[in-house]
Order: structure tokens, then C-alpha cells, then sequence
């Protein structure tokens, strides 16, 4: 279909609206942003970007996805990882967000959220063994009641607002967070969820990883909307934009929301405006749908950069500190790479150990016949 | 111990379940306030509050889906599907997450939700009210498919299927909803999943069937015993995973089979069934195995109802023709 949504008038026509008619509802979307792409601050920052002790942790663990995420399209390139989804670019999102988070809480990712994962406990090790194909991966050692990576795109949202209200039947002053993507939003799942949690006033968090592509369509086709952020106003609580590229905005909006949601305030929304600097997974070639011109524009709002040159201008940040933490990170990831690499897989009875709780006969006749096959 | 109706039994089995773990939740569409559209859940948010009974909005998909949610933190989700020509959303939520989250998580994440609906035809519904699509249930690998045949095994299966650690969907034949009263003694004895139930003995034929169909299926079992036969009627209960070892018992003993179900015919559980007879009871068969079943047609309107599903009559052509072979 050639119909651009871009092209379309922002408002219909005076002629087209109801006459005199009063206006029943009216909502605002606001944006926030606190350093511009230069690091530079365009507001007074939030009172944990005071402490140098807070910022340099959210610039190791965005260092640490990137190192990561490199690590892991390196290994797939060379047949050593399955298909792996990058993150390049969007580490502001997950380690903002994943960084407002109490231990307690429950984590609901999508497939570009390493970063939120990471801080979350999740190990170098686990994730490499996920996408490596191994479920081994999703067993994870530390914050066991996060969910695993969702690959059917928006189809865990409905999981968070069943975790939300877990939660809020038992009175824990806990929350759930589930992070998706800008496609997510044209899913029934996602509509469904935001209703859902907008009618109960659940203790939930939903944030937009608005990476600007849903592989090869763009934001301007996924919506009509002026902002995604306003589909939580249709469900009935506020969303706000924030620029995903400046991980202290995502953090501030993340905290406030958590703190909204755990004071009993019910759900909220946080689009977070970044982008996908890499193609949408190791098996996507980009240059079939957008311009390398539009990528590297965007290499300008890099975050990990805005952040360092904050730090730097600030006399918070040395060369040395830089040079220590690239070493720290690529030994991390560099060990956890050859933990994974010498991780013999599963046996192959692990398929029907845990299909059920306990093996159903009719299971077990099929695990034999398995077994039978792997000895011959 | 009163005799009740199979909805009376859902609803028994429920009140139960909930009363004795805090953990069992129901929630659905009109599942409060209202009771259910078919009273299933009649009472039940009076007696246990508004927090474990919960009337959902109108989305059948997040009706599953937040079930996945509430079950992996600790809770027993029993989500109702209004009617079962709704429930094709939650398979996107069965099969990608609520079968799979145990394997996939190495046990970590674990889904024991039921997903229960109203089953089947035969009670003049409108369009969409009438189909059996048990089949594309049975298929996905992690899931249990239940479906009950009486007021007392309703009340058992559904205890077990809500005390169980898995995924279940739980069908029951709206036709049978208050067909039938049976004494059911409310005492939480739950009846077994993966077990056939063998509803009448018989050691010259093997007439296999589920849900409402086990009414014809007994009729005609019925009809046979006045000709001199001895029919073994066999509910299979569980569809998924099957009870292979019951109905190959049966067969070697009455070596000839017809099955019978409300589905379509291609592609149905029946298919499955004689499959495993073929594989490994083929030396006991002495006749070809019959299907009697609904047709590969669109559940036709009500006028129509009654020229799609398995009667009596096409029971007994069936086991007469297996009868005959020689």
C-alpha cells in the first residue's frame, strides 16, 4: 500500500468536527530531556546525577552491553551464535530504566534490552548462552522472576499486567516493567495490556524502545499517532516522552513512574525516543530499507558518548578511567565468550525433562525412542 | 449427596479448588457479577470476593495472557473463554508462552493456569458458539487438553486439572451442560489426567469418544448389547498427552474400533489415535478402524446442526460395517 501517513493534514478540517459541541477530554504529551547530544546540560539535572559514584555506573553498564553486543555480532558472523538482535545505540533505554528498578522487581524484556538484563543480575554467560541456543540461558542465577526475552513481538505485555496484579493482590509494593518496541504498539496484545492495567491501576510500567524501525518500516508507517507515548492516555493513565538517548532522562522518568506505581498511583507509560544504529538482527540488511546517511546522522546522539563527554567536562572522567574500564569490559565479555564457547550443549533428554513438570508416559516412550537414536 | 448438572459440577469443582488454596483465582467476561453465561461461576465472587473471582474486560487474548503472568508468580489462574469460537486469540498465548515457559526456562518460570470454555454443538446457537477445535490444542507440545463427559468427571477432572503444575484447557460440551444430573459427592477427590476412562465393558468392539459424544456413543453401545454385542465404550478424557496403553488394551481384547467425535474429520485427535492403534496394535486389529466424526465443513447454522453431528445412526453403520469385516 502506497498511502504515506506522513503526507496526511495534522488536524481535520474545522468542517469535519462535531459543531458546537463541547470538548470532553483534552491531554498533553510531555518530552523530557536533560543532557543534549553533546553531554551538555539543558536543565538542572535530577538529584542522583549529582553523584559521579551514580553516573559512572550507568556508563560501565552501557559500556558493558555495547562490549556485549559487539562480542556477540563478532560470534555470529562467524558461526559461533545464532541470530542475535543488537542493541547498538538504544543501551540508554535498558540501563536507564533497568537502573530505576528495586532488586524486587519484575523485568518483562523484549529481544534489545541486554543492557536492562545485564544490570539486572542476569550473567555475560547466561545471555550468550540464550542466543547461542541454549535455554540454559534463560535459567537465570539472579533475579529469577524476570521473565525471559520475548521474541513474539508485544505478546508479553498481557505477562506484566498479570505480574502487576499478582503483585497488587498481594500487597507487595513491587512492580512489573515491560519494555517493547515502537512495532509492538500497533498489537492487540499491547492494547489489550494497556487497558487492562488502566482498569485495575495496576503497580505497572511500560516503556516504548522507540528505535524509529520495526526492521524495515518506519515510525512515520507504524502509526498515526503524533506520539506512541499517548496510546497509554486511551487506556486511561499518562505517558510521557522521553529522549532515549540520554540515560539520565530515562532514568529520572523511570524512577518517577516506579515511584508512582509502588505508591499505589497505577500504570504509566515512558516512550523512549532512540535509535537502532544496527540492522534489526545479525540476519537484516538495513541498506534495503533506510540510508546509511540516516544511520550515521544518528551515530551524533550516540549515548554512551553524550554521557562520557558529560563526565569528562565535568572532571569526572579520565583518559586513564576510560582506558581501564574498555580493558575491564572486553575481559568480562572475553571470559564469559569462551565460559560459553566451552559449555558443551544439553544433553538431548533435556527437551522432554522439562516440557511438563513431571513426564507424561506417552512423553517418556518418545524420550526413549530420542535416547535410542543418540547411542545408535 | 444431590444429583447435579455438569455445570453445577464445574461450579462445585471451582468453589472447591478455591477454598482450599488461596492461590486459585477465576477471571473471565461476566464471570462475577454475572455468574458466567453459563452459571459456571455462579456465586463464586459472593462467596470469595471480588480479588479471586475478577470480571476481566472484553479481551480474550489478555484474558490468557495475564493468566501467564499470575501463574508464573505463584498464582492458579482458571481464565474462562466465553465461548470456545473466542478462544482462537489465546492460542498465541498458550503456544508461545504458557506451554513453553517451563522448558524454555529450565523450570525457573512455570504456567499452572486452566483456560476453560464451553464446548461443542448441538444447543442451537448462533454462529461461532459450536465448534470443537480441540485438535489445534492437542497439537501444541507442553499443554493438556481435558475434556470431561459427566457431572462427576467434570467435578474430578477439573479439581485435577487446577491442582496440576502445567497448562490445561479444560473443554466442557455445552450440549451435556445440564443434560444429564449424576450424584457427585463434593469430597476433593480429584479423578486422574492422562487416563482413559472405560465407561462400559465389552469385548467385541471398541467404540472411543470424548465429551458429549459419549452420549450416542453409549446409546449405540446400548442398541448393540440388545443384538447380542458386547461394545467397550472408551472416554478418552485427555487428549493430550494420550493414554495410548488403555486403548491398545482395549483393542487387543476386542480387536475391532470406531471412533467418534464432534470435529472435523482431517486432522482430528482421531486421526492420532489411529495412528497409535495402526503402529502398535495393528496385529489385533481384525477390521479396518472407522471414524465417525463431523464433517470438513464450517459448523453449519442450527437448521443444519443435526446433519453435522456424529448421530447414533452413523455410530452404528460404523461399528455394523467393522462388525462385519472379515
Amino acid at each position: 500500500m502506497s498511502v504515506d501517513t506522513t503526507e496526511a493534514p495534522l488536524a481535520p478540517p474545522e468542517a469535519w468536527r462535531a459543531p458546537l459541541s463541547p470538548t470532553v477530554a483534552r491531554f498533553e504529551i510531555r518530552y523530557s530531556r536533560f543532557l543534549d547530544p553533546k553531554g551538555k546540560p539543558v536543565r538542572p539535572l535530577p538529584d542522583f546525577a549529582h553523584d559521579r559514584a551514580e553516573l559512572v555506573a550507568l556508563y560501565r553498564a552501557m559500556v558493558l552491553a555495547r562490549t556485549f553486543d559487539t562480542k556477540a555480532v563478532a560470534l555470529q558472523r562467524t558461526g559461533r551464535l545464532g541470530t542475535y538482535a543488537s542493541a547498538l545505540g538504544q543501551e540508554a533505554v535498558a540501563v536507564g530504566v533497568a537502573s530505576a528498578m528495586r532488586p524486587e522487581d519484575v523485568l518483562l524484556p523484549s529481544f534489545r534490552e541486554h543492557g536492562a538484563q545485564l544490570w539486572r543480575g542476569v550473567s555475560l554467560v547466561e545471555l550468550f548462552l540464550f542466543w547461542g541456543g541454549d535455554e540454559r540461558g534463560n535459567d537465570f542465577a539472579k533475579a529469577r522472576e524476570d521473565f525471559p526475552v520475548c521474541v513474539p513481538v508485544g505478546t508479553h505485555a498481557p505477562h506484566a499486567v498479570g505480574v502487576a496484579l499478582a503483585l497488587k493482590l498481594r500487597r507487595e509494593p513491587r512492580v512489573a516493567v515491560c519494555i517493547f518496541g515502537d512495532g509492538a504498539t500497533s498489537k492487540g496484545d499491547v492494547a489489550e495490556a494497556l487497558n487492562m492495567a488502566g482498569v485495575w491501576h495496576l503497580p505497572a510500567v511500560f516503556v516504548v524502545n522507540n528505535n524509529q524501525w520495526a526492521i524495515s518500516l518506519p515510525r512515520s508507517r507504524q502509526s498515526a499517532a503524533e506520539t506512541l507515548a499517548q496510546k497509554a492516555i486511551a487506556a486511561g493513565f499518562d505517558g510521557e516522552q522521553v529522549d532515549g538517548n540520554d540515560v539520565i532522562a530515562v532514568r529520572e522518568a523511570a524512577a518517577r513512574a516506579l515511584a508512582k506505581a509502588r505508591a499505589g498511583g497505577g500504570p504509566h507509560l515512558i516512550e523512549a525516543l532512540t535509535y537502532r544504529l544496527s540492522d534489526h538482527t545479525t540476519a537484516d540488511d538495513a541498506g534495503r530499507y533506510r540510508s546509511s546517511a540516516e544511520v550515521s546522522a544518528h551515530w551524533s546522539e550516540d549515548p554512551i558518548a553524550r554521557l562520557r563527554h558529560y563526565l569528562v567536562d565535568n572532571g569526572m572522567w579520565s583518559k586513564a578511567d576510560e582506558e581501564r574500564l574498555l580493558a575491564d569490559s572486553a575481559d568480562s565479555v572475553e571470559a564469559a565468550a569462551r565460559h560459553y564457547l566451552a559449555t558443551p550443549p544439553p544433553p538431548p533428554e533435556a527437551m522432554f525433562d522439562f516440557t511438563y513438570a513431571a513426564l507424561p508416559k506417552d512423553l517418556a516412550e518418545q524420550r526413549r525412542a530420542a535416547l535410542d537414536i543418540v547411542e545408535q | 449427596m444431590p444429583e447435579i448438572t455438569l455445570v453445577e459440577a464445574v461450579n462445585l469443582a471451582l468453589a472447591r479448588a478455591m477454598a482450599e488454596d488461596p492461590e486459585v483465582l477465576v477471571l473471565g467476561e461476566d464471570v462475577g457479577t454475572e455468574g458466567g453465561v453459563f452459571r459456571a461461576t455462579e456465586g463464586l465472587q459472593k462467596r470469595f470476593g471480588d480479588e479471586r473471582v475478577i470480571d476481566t474486560p472484553l479481551a480474550e487474548g489478555a484474558i490468557a495472557g495475564i493468566s501467564v503472568g499470575l501463574a508464573a508468580q505463584g498464582f492458579r489462574p482458571v481464565a474462562e473463554i466465553q465461548f470456545t469460537g473466542f478462544i482462537y486469540p489465546v492460542i498465541d498465548q498458550l503456544a508461545n508462552h504458557a506451554a513453553r515457559l517451563r522448558t524454555r526456562t529450565r523450570g525457573r518460570l512455570s504456567c499452572p493456569l486452566v483456560v476453560r470454555s464451553p464446548y461443542g454443538g448441538g444447543i442451537r446457537a448462533i454462529e461461532h458458539h459450536s465448534e470443537s477445535p480441540e485438535a489445534m490444542f492437542a497439537h501444541i507440545p507442553g499443554l493438556r487438553v481435558v475434556i470431561p463427559s459427566s457431572p462427576a468427571r467434570a467435578y474430578g477432572l477439573l479439581l485435577a486439572a487446577i491442582r496440576d503444575p502445567d497448562p490445561v484447557v479444560f473443554f466442557e460440551p455445552t450440549r451435556l451442560y445440564r443434560a444429564v444430573r449424576e450424584r457427585v459427592e463434593d469430597d476433593g477427590e480429584a479423578l486422574p489426567l492422562d487416563r482413559c476412562f472405560i465407561l462400559r465393558e465389552g469385548s467385541d468392539i471398541t467404540l472411543i469418544s470424548w465429551g458429549a459424544m459419549t452420549r450416542e456413543t453409549l446409546a449405540a453401545a446400548d442398541r448393540l448389547a440388545q443384538e447380542g454385542i458386547a461394545a467397550e465404550v472408551v472416554d478418552v478424557a485427555t487428549l493430550k498427552p494420550l493414554d495410548s496403553d488403555t486403548l491398545l488394551e482395549s483393542v487387543a481384547k476386542t480387536g475391532r474400533v470406531v471412533i467418534v467425535h464432534e470435529a472435523p474429520l482431517s486432522v482430528g485427535v482421531g486421526a492420532e489415535i489411529a495412528a497409535r492403534l495402526a503402529e502398535r496394535g495393528l496385529v489385533s486389529l481384525l477390521a479396518p478402524i472407522a471414524r465417525v466424526t463431523g464433517w470438513d465443513t464450517v459448523m453449519p447454522y442450527p437448521r443444519l446442526e443435526r446433519h453435522y453431528l456424529p448421530s447414533e445412526t452413523r455410530i452404528l453403520d460404523a461399528a455394523r460395517r467393522v462388525l462385519a469385516y472379515q
